[in-house]
């Protein structure tokens, strides 16, 4: 080794070690655990696809599955077109922009808690937005989704989509402040109307932007736990589970560390199926380009 | 005033963004009977602070009765010096890597970098077992390495791509000048990444304060975050619900992360494109 | 006294399988202003990082005064650089610029605080020691940059492109301060350009890099009138040496006949083998052309051509026609002229060169005859 590489290369030793352990090892580890009969403690005894054919018997897994999928689709579409929406309107030079800005991307600042919290409170039928707009006038009008199991996910939606709409308009606007304005200009001068101009040219120019802030939102929609557990607990009854607080309440609360692990795993692999793709076209790119 | 639906949508969509804040604050500032026979959108009749008073200093979460003052301590407790290890580690990492000085180095930061797409729930297990053998569970050593590894991806990133953007120029005029690895980060590139510092402890202040799965899992007991103490505390099936207190503490829980994020300005808006523009 | 020699012995570099530099041999003497000049790519900028150490050679060695730096740490080699882009720190000032090496080194700072303000006498930096680098002017940066150099009391002092981010009128301006500054000092310098006319004016001598390789070395004037290959010939001059293909007609000891669009030419051989036959190329300077009817009639020491006007850039001071000829292989010849003269395109133009300024190259692009060195004579 040179040696003006022997500094930088120590340097880098406390990270790759942790990136070693604690991101790869671990992973295997967790693997390794997901085919035992671990319950409390990690034991040893390999048990083959056991725990994953458990998982995959348990319709409360397959509901956190569901519920994940139907969470992700809602909530990356719904915050891809709020948060496109509000940075073109920010986009088209309005005065106090910064005003506008600041106030969409104030619930990121926030926790998930916070959020989880604070819906529950303006969901909450009783006294809250239902019990409000009866006080209106509106006697029959009905807004309980926090309590029917068949609505609560979208409770979570709702909320997910208020905290981070903000995070897609300001990638968006970052996308759209970086349009060559001679493009507008060209619009301007053939005569196209600028609804136009936004659906079938600037759109399109964002496919990349779109891209990573899916990526983004997908690889949030996986961890989410906190916010599930602020808002609704993962019920009515495990109506609004999903899949991390699944293998969170088996691994640290109900002494099912095999079946955890195997729940965590499948996680593994749902990122995997879809960050993944997208990290290999991002890598060729960088090297072709 | 071709411009006025432009601002009416705009300021409807910013209502709609601050109309859950508003509720919550005008709910902390009524008493409990006002909020149970009342409307959530009356404005309060008669603003009073008792509320606050109370989830900061005396509000019960898991058998201490001092309110929330304690566990915003605790979460200050561990913030900084989280924040401190895990900007220093992740500026150096991302120093180191962003000199490229092998092909192992790109590959070393793919692999950090893949790491910021593993969900927490995989590795949180094993990093129980590692944080137990090192003697640190359940102490604020090893809540601050939980966050400084979980941290580590996303630090190294905005600070590797913000050093690769320093002209390597610079870096050969140190060499010349006799600064070696160390002292050319310490006396150059440090002092020039300081926006991006700012960036990353701003973010990085935000993520901790906010995280609630690591404080739930590696926190002592009693030194718990405060995001975990309110979640008790709101969340409790127990006894009548105390709706104002509740709404208080949770303004209380947010309002470091929303005063800092309000106070840095465009800092939070480039760490969050910064992180998202992967490089 | 060998303080301040450079000497590079079969040096090499390669980066993986690329060969960047395929062996230098080079000495540079005491107080030497050394100009690297090529094209981009031809490894001028390789050569110089190599006697700073900040790149290491896979082959040779490199001597700075009596002492084998091969591989000896660039802070330890006694070279300073001034770099293309200044890479000056942004968030020190000026005085911190100059003096960062001797705090790194160690030095009291009172000493360095006296060695900074020496160098900022002799740029005339002293009234802006406390600014910023961003607060100043391109050229003001250039010096800064420079003055970090002296501060450091180098053996050699190395430039890599200083004057390619300034604009025109700047470049001239510095380009006579660093010869100034050289005049001053004394000290070797090695100064890396693509400009010709950088070369030229501040060079005690040029080494023209092509490919990796030395295609010569020696002063400026040297250059010009004895270009030693084609692509120095090529190289050196502006606008460029016109070539034209010729064939060898005959060859005899001291000289050789060429055959060359109609005419035949009778210029010196040197130390070239030639035989009839063999394609060779003339180069003639543009500035070596003489134009009027009947310019050169008579003298059998010059030679004439026909030619027709193909485009004309009047330049006020001086006029270059670019003209076509009817069996010219090569497409145009440049004639420059000193004056403004009016010159209409599309007519004839009888243009005339004396042998003594033609040069002649072997298929190969060796030099054969050293115009001027001896008589020739046209046939």
């Amino acid at each position: 080794m040179k040696p003006s590489h022997r500094a930088p290369t120590l340097a880098l030793l406390p990270a790759g070690l942790i990136t070693f352990v604690c991101f790869y090892l671990f992973i295997a580890w967790t693997f390794a655990i997901s085919l035992t009969s671990s319950q409390l403690l990690p034991s040893w005894d390999f048990v083959g696809l056991l725990q994953y054919e458990r998982l995959f018997a348990s319709a409360r897994w397959w509901t956190a599955m569901g519920n994940m999928a139907l969470y992700g689709i809602l909530f990356i579409t719904g915050c891809l077109a709020v948060g496109y929406l509000l940075a073109i309107l920010i986009d088209r030079g309005v005065r106090a922009e910064g005003v506008y800005r600041t106030i969409f991307m104030l619930p990121l600042s926030m926790s998930f808690v916070v959020t989880g919290i604070i819906w529950q409170w303006m969901l909450n039928p009783g006294l809250g937005i239902q019990q409000a707009v009866r006080g209106l006038g509106w006697e029959e009008f009905a807004f309980n989704w926090l309590v029917r199991a068949d609505r609560s996910i979208y409770t979570v939606v709702l909320a997910g989509i208020w905290q981070q709409s903000g995070l897609c308009m300001a990638l968006f606007l970052a996308g759209l402040r970086g349009v060559d304005p001679n493009i507008w200009k060209a619009a301007k001068v053939d005569g196209i109307p600028i609804w136009r101009v936004y659906a079938s040219i600037i759109t399109p120019m964002l496919r990349p932007v779109f891209f990573t802030a899916a990526i983004l939102l997908f690889s949030l929609v996986v961890k989410s736990f906190d916010l599930v557990v602020a808002l609704t607990g993962g019920g009515p009854g495990f109506s609004s589970d999903l899949p991390a607080r699944f293998v969170m309440e088996h691994i640290l609360n109900r002494q099912e560390l095999g079946l955890g692990a195997a729940g965590a795993c499948m996680m593994l692999a749902t990122i995997a199926a879809v960050v993944g793709p997208y990290l290999y076209a991002e890598i060729r790119q960088k090297k072709g380009g | 005033m071709r411009r006025l639906p432009l601002y009416l949508m705009l300021s409807i969509a910013a209502l709609m963004v601050l109309f859950p804040l508003l509720v919550m604050l005008s709910t902390s500032l009524k008493p409990l009977d006002e909020i149970n026979h009342g409307s959530l959108f009356a404005l309060p009749q008669d603003p009073t602070l008792a509320a606050w008073t109370k989830a900061w200093g005396g509000a019960c979460i898991s058998g201490t009765c001092r309110g929330l003052s304690v566990w915003f301590a605790n979460s200050f407790a561990i913030v900084l010096p989280a924040l401190f290890c895990s900007l220093a580690l992740g500026a150096l990492t991302g120093y180191a890597l962003s000199l490229r000085t092998a092909r192992w180095v790109d590959m070393l930061f793919a692999a950090l970098l893949i790491g910021l797409f593993i969900p927490p729930q995989v590795t949180l297990y094993p990093m129980i077992v590692l944080v137990r053998e090192m003697g640190l569970f359940g102490t604020l050593g090893g809540l601050v390495f939980a966050h400084t590894v979980w941290g580590l991806a996303f630090v190294t990133l905005l600070f590797r791509n913000f050093f690769l953007s320093v002209p390597r120029d610079l870096l050969k005029a140190a060499r010349i000048d006799g600064a070696g690895f160390l002292a050319t980060f310490w006396h150059v590139m440090l002092p020039l990444s300081l926006p991006v510092c700012a960036v990353a402890l701003v973010l990085q202040f935000t993520y901790i304060w906010n995280d609630f799965i690591l404080g739930l899992t590696f926190a002592g007991p009693g030194q718990q975050p405060v995001t975990v103490a309110l979640n008790v505390l709101a969340g409790s099936q127990f006894g009548q619900q105390e709706y104002n207190v509740n709404m208080a503490a949770t303004m209380i829980a947010a309002l470091p992360t929303i005063l800092v994020y309000l106070l840095s300005g465009r800092l939070f808006v480039r760490g969050i494109a910064a992180g998202a523009v992967k490089g | 006294m060998a303080k301040g020699r450079v000497q590079l012995h079969g040096v090499m570099k390669s980066f993986g399988a690329v060969d960047v530099i395929k062996g230098v041999d080079l000495e540079i003497a005491p107080g030497e202003l050394t100009v690297f000049v090529g094209p981009s790519g031809c490894g001028k900028s390789t050569l110089l990082r190599l006697v700073s150490g900040l790149e290491l050679p896979t082959g040779g060695s490199i001597m700075i005064g009596d002492r084998d730096v091969t591989l000896v740490h660039p802070s330890e080699r006694g070279i300073a650089m001034v770099f293309q882009s200044y890479a000056l720190y942004p968030h020190m000032s000026v005085a911190e610029n100059m003096g960062f090496g001797l705090k790194i080194a160690g030095l009291p700072k009172n000493l360095i605080k006296e060695k900074v303000a020496r160098a900022a006498e002799i740029l005339q930096l002293t009234p802006l020691l406390d600014r910023k680098p961003r607060a100043l002017s391109g050229g003001q940066r250039q010096r800064v940059a420079i003055g970090r150099c002296i501060v450091r009391e180098p053996e050699v002092f190395l430039f890599d492109e200083p004057l390619s981010n300034l604009d025109a009128a700047l470049r001239g301006q510095m380009r006579v301060e660093i010869a100034r500054l050289h005049a001053k000092l004394g000290a070797t310098m090695i100064y890396v350009t693509h400009d010709q006319v950088e070369a030229m004016t501040l060079a005690t001598r040029i080494v023209v890099l092509n490919a990796g390789r030395v295609e010569q070395i020696g002063a400026p004037i040297e250059l010009y009138r004895h270009p030693a290959n084609l692509f120095v010939a090529g190289f050196i001059g502006s606008p460029r040496m016109n070539f034209m293909d010729g064939l060898v007609d005959g060859a005899e000891a001291d000289s050789v006949s060429v055959r060359l669009n109609g005419a035949t030419l009778r210029l010196p051989r040197h130390n070239a083998d030639v035989r009839p036959g063999a394609k060779v190329t003339v180069g003639i300077r543009p500035e070596h052309f003489r134009v009027g009817p009947g310019v050169d009639a008579g003298d059998d020491q010059a030679v004439e051509f026909d030619s027709v006007i193909d485009l004309v850039e009047r330049l006020g001071g001086e006029t270059l026609a670019h003209l076509r000829m009817p069996s010219l292989s090569d497409g145009v010849l440049v004639v420059k002229m000193s004056g403004d003269i009016a010159l209409r395109i599309g007519t004839g133009l009888r243009v005339g060169v004396r042998l003594a300024q033609c040069h002649l190259f072997d298929a190969q692009g060796r030099a054969v005859g050293e115009p001027g060195s001896r008589a020739a004579v046209a046939a």
